[in-house]
């Protein structure tokens, strides 16, 4: 009996050692992101989403700590995923109010990662459940899938370039699910019928939304006026 | 010749109902501007509540471009109306005023007679477009501002950018003169049959609401009809608004989705227009002319 309890203590134990190493390494990550008071960056955004139409964008992309983000078209419309204040890992990271647990190891384009699952403490927060994969060497998100309340699934994949020693990623590729759009043809004022029928098929993969963002031209900790983000 | 399309002009342009469609467009766009100026927002959330589900729009989406082509869709469906109001009235309003043989006794043949009045309906219907593009798409621009042009489409929205917005209203309204041109063959065509001007006025807006209804009705029996309507064709100005994508997704800059047809629309009208003229000039020449 005695030794069932030893080993239940033991498991127990392991498991929490093993959860603390998790959140070590968030923390390393965080601390990495946190070295990054602002930054501005000029960007190319790819929207492919089925029933959005848009070309290449240039954009202007802005972060200012703790969780200010905005992605500006100079002049011109910008469209973003809903929950898309988050297409950057520290809003993700933003509190140290979470459990991190592992969930083992994976591959992540050719990198081994630390599968982590974090979850909010705080239970009105708008994130459910973060999984993150880790690069440990380089102390890099490579990949990151958040489910919120609101806005379903989403999940971010990136990789880096010169400015990976401050955790900034040279491309995102934010993917999520993406809701029926169809507007009356009376509102619209659209009276001919040009329109072809998807097939059941093209309808299943166009759930899927996909934008992508290329960063260039970062500026690190050179201060970002407040009044960028004002919309 | 050309005096002749001077004089049928000043005809035109003397008679006070030339202005109503000038004062009518005007009013109307000056009103939708100032509804879309004071309440745009309102009008704007109500069409993105769809595309809000999924996205977050961020920029100027109430710009002079859009404001232009929801004008264009309300009013390029209503200005054949108002081209009927002239153009089905050039040759039966002289035959109800009794001045259709004295202008016959001028020494032009009939043929030359008819051609500078439909030309002179032309002059008089690009000039009713010169006036909705200078309201509808430079004043909008001034009042509004610029911006990228942001289309909500039934079933997808279209974002085109800034600089590839202008080339596009330029088409656009070349293509609507062409078919508010049509418009005008077709009341100066039922215009030679009449000896006064109500009755080819109200044939031209029966026989374009008639047709309209067909064209828009979806209903399998009528689909083989509409290729052959003229007023399916009068609405392809909105095929430059579209964009293609390529196999990524990505929309094309500088293109156009369907640009075949345009050119076969632009041909069918074209087609109307040689047969309608054409059609009233042979008619008018066998014609016994008695008022």
């Amino acid at each position: 009996m005695h030794k069932l309890f030893f080993l239940v203590v033991a498991f127990q134990f392991s498991v929490f050692a093993h959860a603390q190493d998790m959140t070590g390494l968030v923390m390393k990550v965080k601390a990495k992101l946190d070295q990054v008071n602002d930054y501005e960056a000029d960007g190319n955004m790819k929207t492919d989403v089925s029933f959005i139409k848009a070309p290449i964008g240039k954009v202007k992309i802005y972060f200012k700590k703790p969780n200010k983000f905005r992605l500006k078209k100079e002049g011109g419309i910008s469209l973003l995923p809903r929950g898309g204040v988050s297409v950057n890992m520290s809003s993700i990271i933003a509190t140290n109010d979470f459990v991190a647990l592992s969930a083992g190891d994976q591959v992540v384009n050719g990198t081994v990662c630390k599968v982590v699952k974090l979850l909010p403490m705080n239970e009105s927060s708008e994130i459910v459940l973060t999984t993150l994969y880790i690069d440990e060497a380089n102390l890099l998100v490579r990949k990151a899938i958040t489910t919120t309340k609101e806005n379903g699934t989403y999940e971010m994949e990136m990789s880096y370039g010169s400015f990976a020693k401050f955790g900034l990623p040279e491309k995102v590729i934010f993917s999520f699910n993406t809701k029926d759009y169809k507007l009356p043809k009376g509102i619209t004022l659209e009276f001919d019928d040009n329109e072809k029928a998807l097939t059941e098929a093209q309808k299943l993969k166009n759930k899927k939304g996909r934008v992508e963002i290329t960063y260039t031209n970062y500026i690190v900790n050179k201060g970002v006026a407040d009044a960028v983000f004002v919309k | 010749m050309l005096t002749l399309i001077q004089i049928e002009l000043y005809k035109i342009f003397r008679r006070p109902r030339t202005y109503i469609a000038f004062g009518a467009i005007a009013s109307l766009i000056l009103i939708i501007q100032f509804g879309l100026k004071v309440d745009g927002k309102s009008y704007t959330d109500f069409l993105m509540k769809d595309i809000g589900g999924s996205m977050v729009i961020d920029g100027n989406i109430i710009n002079g471009y859009l404001i232009c082509y929801i004008m264009l869709q309300l009013l390029l469906v209503h200005v054949p109306l108002l081209v009927a109001l002239i153009a089905a009235d050039m040759i039966s309003g002289e035959a109800n005023m009794g001045t259709l043989r004295l202008l016959l006794s001028k020494p032009y043949s009939r043929t030359e007679l008819l051609l500078a009045k439909f030309l002179a309906a032309t002059v008089y219907t690009i000039m009713l477009l010169i006036w909705l593009a200078i309201l509808a798409l430079f004043l909008s621009m001034w009042i509004f501002g610029l911006g990228d042009l942001f289309l909500m489409k039934s079933s997808y929205v279209v974002l085109i950018n800034q600089n590839d917005v202008f080339w596009r209203y330029a088409g656009a309204f070349v293509f609507a003169a062409l078919a508010m041109v049509t418009v005008a063959s077709l009341g100066f065509f039922l215009s030679i049959f009449a000896e006064n001007s109500i009755g080819p006025i109200v044939a031209t807006m029966s026989v374009i609401v008639f047709f309209t209804i067909l064209s828009t009705l979806n209903i399998p029996i009528f689909n083989a009809l509409k290729p052959y309507l003229f007023t399916t064709h009068l609405i392809s100005w909105k095929e430059f608004f579209d964009l293609k994508v390529n196999d990524a997704n990505e929309a094309i800059i500088g293109s156009i989705q369907n640009p075949q047809r345009i050119i076969t629309s632009a041909l069918v009208l074209l087609l109307h227009i040689v047969g309608f003229v054409g059609g009233a000039i042979f008619i008018f020449n066998k014609k016994d002319v008695l008022s």
